[in-house]
């Protein structure tokens, strides 16, 4: 295998995992304030759809991103209303959402199959993506790419050390708890959510626009339920998330490239693998039970309502 | 008097559906007041700290704040008029450090510079003589050191009146002492304090003033220093209910339970392990094992139950290696538990009193070739609810509409009339009031003479000076010596209840060796 091509498999890995990343993290974000939402996958179907009808319609990729989050904040608002105002079951609610979401993109999506878009194109960022291995690696690819990093570094820094991370993480700990101390539980709550909701929206707008600029039903693959599997998994924890999307990337790539290579290995075989591996390896990165208890919101599914 | 008082409530009433939980209360606290609030478990204390605290909102009512009339929006803006509340099972963040639980009830402003704010709570918390290190996770912090966190912050906002519910409950008699002196240079600095308790020893050691409250009325008033502890509590209770129970000297028979060199390291990250738990129970006496929640007295009742399993002849029973049988076997050799929470172990909260009783009594009878028999279900659960007075809304009603008196009583009830031979039992009278535990007590006392041995497990040392024909103490899964009640010292039981067992290097060499 020769340097130029680890370099573009590497590169490859990160288109790859980006729409794991924005997705996970907002799921992230939602999952510390202690609810859980189910929904992620109809989320990123309706940010998919919705992010390629609003090029579709105006030509503008901003529009289309635009259209794609907003429609993943109104998907989250309506299971903030069951999960949060009504306190309703978070797993049914989110259940709900996804089938809910699966639907109604197949149908407002039937009109798009078909048709193209002129999605998002690389965009160098000039002397860094000159640096041997790391700007081809790193720098040399759409501006939603460089979006997704950016939030990953303000995920971060806004969990350890800003104070709206200590509220958030007060809120998923104990509701109760932080109620007592006077904290605005339910409003955080859905600030979270929403966030949530925005991100699994990019995330599907990033589908439709840059990954495969076009629209086909269910073209997330699962992606929305790995991004769930891959938040526990990594312990709630950033840096976590980012490697176990990237470690996704890598492996949804590898079929490709041993196929390539023209390894005769079972096509079904090989696409299973970057759900099996990324699985794997994040169950043998949790196993420290105390250090993994830090970072788990403990009130994680719980339904919260104030006393009156 | 009205002009002067910080707080005065004037008929408070909260109600909720079937129950009158505050029903016209006057209350008045004066700046620098230790003010009691006393009452059994359901007399309204809660209810009208919530009140107090801006949780909940009275029906009708009005409270005065130094003198002025006020309506609470919630928490916050009591903590911002002065309010402060430190609660029973204290409302901290296990994943947050000292100073991040302290900056979260803090105005931005104020919270934002970590580092001042860490010299601050160090600077209140030594003025007040309450060690704390503000670098510190709270799930790391013993629970008399999570208090002080609740106190610190209190003060940090300022508090210009404390709330403290049922605060010693979960403290050593030393960390008693402790809290007592910092409450008294409070009070001499200007704060009000509102004591809750229903411990009277308590009460008349520390406070000013004390209100009785008994189903959601104030039955009294007085001034504890000078009243006796038993006219205090008619006020709680009533006249009808007996204030203690009896008990006769106990004639200890043959062993029955034999512990030797029982280790267990739990499977709980932030549990504690048994350390070479040696101990001899004989049929016919009550042993108690006093300590601070959260010191292995949960993982002992576990390997005792056969929840979890020891190695072998760790834990013998009339001769017999029980340690590697299962719960369901060891009950069947006459072992009964009775486990802390009441709704969730002792009880399944959703389902039936006959149900229940099926759970744990199914053997007497109530199943025979994999067919229950619901008729002598439900006379087993009648028998228990009529013997030991259990008050629900009959035996179909579920275990969680109970409340914690009478689920106990249902509890150790079912258990009871299963004639064990070994009892043991995990703080059975927490959180109950004076009546149903004069009747637990009962229950505890009648098995012992009819030749069982019960182990008493529980935080309350009046309740284990009272019953137990020997007793001692555990701590970080290690077990004192267990010795003759009359023998032991409240000092001594303190000692052991911290971990000092060093003047008693003799024994516990005994029982390493």
């Amino acid at each position: 295998m020769s340097p130029d091509m680890i370099v573009n498999i590497l590169a490859a890995t990160v288109v790859a995992g980006t729409p794991l990343l924005i997705v996970a993290l907002g799921e992230l974000i939602c999952e510390r304030s202690g609810v859980l939402n189910l929904g992620q996958e109809g989320m990123m179907l309706i940010g998919a759809v919705a992010g390629f009808a609003g090029v579709y319609a105006s030509g503008s990729l901003l529009v289309g991103v635009i259209a794609g989050m907003a429609a993943g904040v109104g998907m989250s608002l309506l299971f903030g209303f069951m999960a949060i105002t009504l306190a309703a079951n978070q797993y049914a609610a989110g259940l709900a959402l996804t089938i809910f979401g699966t639907g109604l993109s197949a149908f407002v999506g039937t009109d798009f199959v078909g048709k193209t878009i002129d999605g998002f194109t690389k965009l160098p960022i000039p002397f860094l993506s000159d640096i041997p291995v790391l700007g081809p690696v790193l720098f040399n690819h759409d501006l939603l790419v460089y979006v997704s990093l950016g939030l990953f570094v303000a995920v971060y820094v806004f969990l350890r050390h800003s104070r709206g991370g200590l509220l958030l993480r007060a809120v998923g700990e104990s509701p109760e708890s932080a109620n007592a101390n006077g904290l605005p539980v339910l409003l955080i709550r859905y600030l979270a959510v929403s966030f949530g909701g925005a991100m699994a929206g990019l995330s599907g707008a990033y589908l439709s626009l840059a990954y495969t600029p076009l629209w086909t039903e269910g073209m997330t693959a699962g992606r929305g339920w790995i991004a769930l599997a891959l938040v526990v998994f990594a312990t709630w924890r950033p840096v976590r998330v980012l490697l176990g999307a990237y470690l996704f990337g890598l492996a949804s790539i590898l079929h490709l490239v041993l196929q390539g290579f023209g390894w005769d290995i079972s096509p079904e075989l090989l696409a299973m693998l970057p759900y099996v591996v990324t699985v794997v390896v994040l169950v043998l990165l949790s196993a420290n039970p105390t250090r993994t208890r830090l970072h788990t919101p403990l009130s994680i599914g719980q339904p919260w309502r104030p006393s009156r | 008097m009205t002009a002067a008082a910080r707080l005065r409530l004037e008929n408070i009433v909260k109600e909720y559906p079937g129950c009158r939980a505050n029903d016209g209360i006057d209350l008045t606290v004066a700046p620098g007041e230790i003010h009691a609030l006393l009452g059994e478990n359901g007399a309204g204390k809660s209810t009208l700290m919530k009140v107090i605290y801006g949780v909940i909102q009275p029906d009708e009512g009005t409270l005065y704040w130094d003198g002025e009339k006020l309506t609470l929006q919630g928490p916050a803006h009591a903590r911002q008029l002065g309010i402060g509340m430190v609660f029973q099972h204290f409302s901290l963040f296990e994943t947050l450090t000292v100073t991040e639980n302290i900056a979260l009830g803090l105005p931005a402003s104020e919270a934002k510079d970590r580092k001042a704010l860490e010299k601050r709570i160090r600077e209140v918390s030594t003025h007040y003589g309450m060690a704390l290190d503000p670098r510190r996770h709270v799930h790391s912090l013993s629970t008399g050191e999570r208090q002080r966190v609740e106190i610190v912050r209190c003060l940090i906002q300022h508090s210009r009146l404390l709330i403290l519910d049922e605060p010693t409950s979960v403290l050593t008699p030393q960390e008693v002492a402790d809290l007592f002196r910092t409450l008294r240079q409070l009070a001499s600095e200007g704060c009000s304090i509102l004591f809750i308790s229903h411990k009277l020893q308590e009460v008349r050691d520390l406070c000013h003033h004390a209100t009785v409250l008994r189903n959601g009325k104030v039955t009294g008033e007085c001034d504890p220093t000078e009243t006796s502890t038993d006219a205090i509590a008619r006020l709680m209770v009533g006249d009808e209910t007996p204030l203690s129970t009896d008990v006769p000297p106990a004639t200890p028979g043959a062993p029955l339970l034999e512990v030797s060199g029982l280790s267990y390291a739990s499977d709980d990250p932030f549990g504690t392990a048994l350390r070479n738990i040696t101990m001899e129970l004989r049929a016919g006496e009550i042993v108690g094992i006093a300590g601070v929640a959260g010191n292995g007295q949960d993982e002992l009742l576990r390997a005792l139950s056969g929840e979890y399993k020891a190695a072998a002849n760790q834990v013998c029973f009339d001769g017999q290696d029980v340690g590697q049988l299962g719960p369901d076997a060891r009950r069947r050799a006459g072992i009964a538990v009775v486990p802390e929470e009441r709704l969730g172990r002792g009880a399944v909260p959703d389902m039936s009193l006959v149900d229940n009783t099926l759970l744990t009594a199914s053997a007497q009878g109530m199943v025979s070739k994999g067919w229950v028999a619901y008729r002598k279900a439900r006379e087993y659960a009648t028998r228990v609810r009529d013997r030991f007075q259990v008050k629900s809304d009959g035996i179909e009603a579920p275990a969680r509409s109970l409340s914690g008196g009478n689920l106990q009583k249902f509890i150790i009830g079912r258990e009871a009339l299963q004639e064990p031979r070994l009892l043991v039992a995990s703080h059975p009278t927490w959180g109950v009031d004076v009546g149903s535990a004069v009747a637990i007590h009962q229950v505890l006392v009648e098995l012992r003479d009819r030749g069982a041995a019960v182990l008493l497990i529980s935080e309350d040392l009046d309740e284990l000076f009272q019953l137990c024909t020997r007793m001692g103490a555990i701590c970080g899964g290690r077990l004192s010596p267990l010795v003759p009640t009359e023998s032991l010292s409240i000092g001594q039981l303190g000692q052991w209840m911290a971990g000092d067992f060093a003047d008693a290097a003799g024994e516990v060499n005994h029982a390493v060796a």
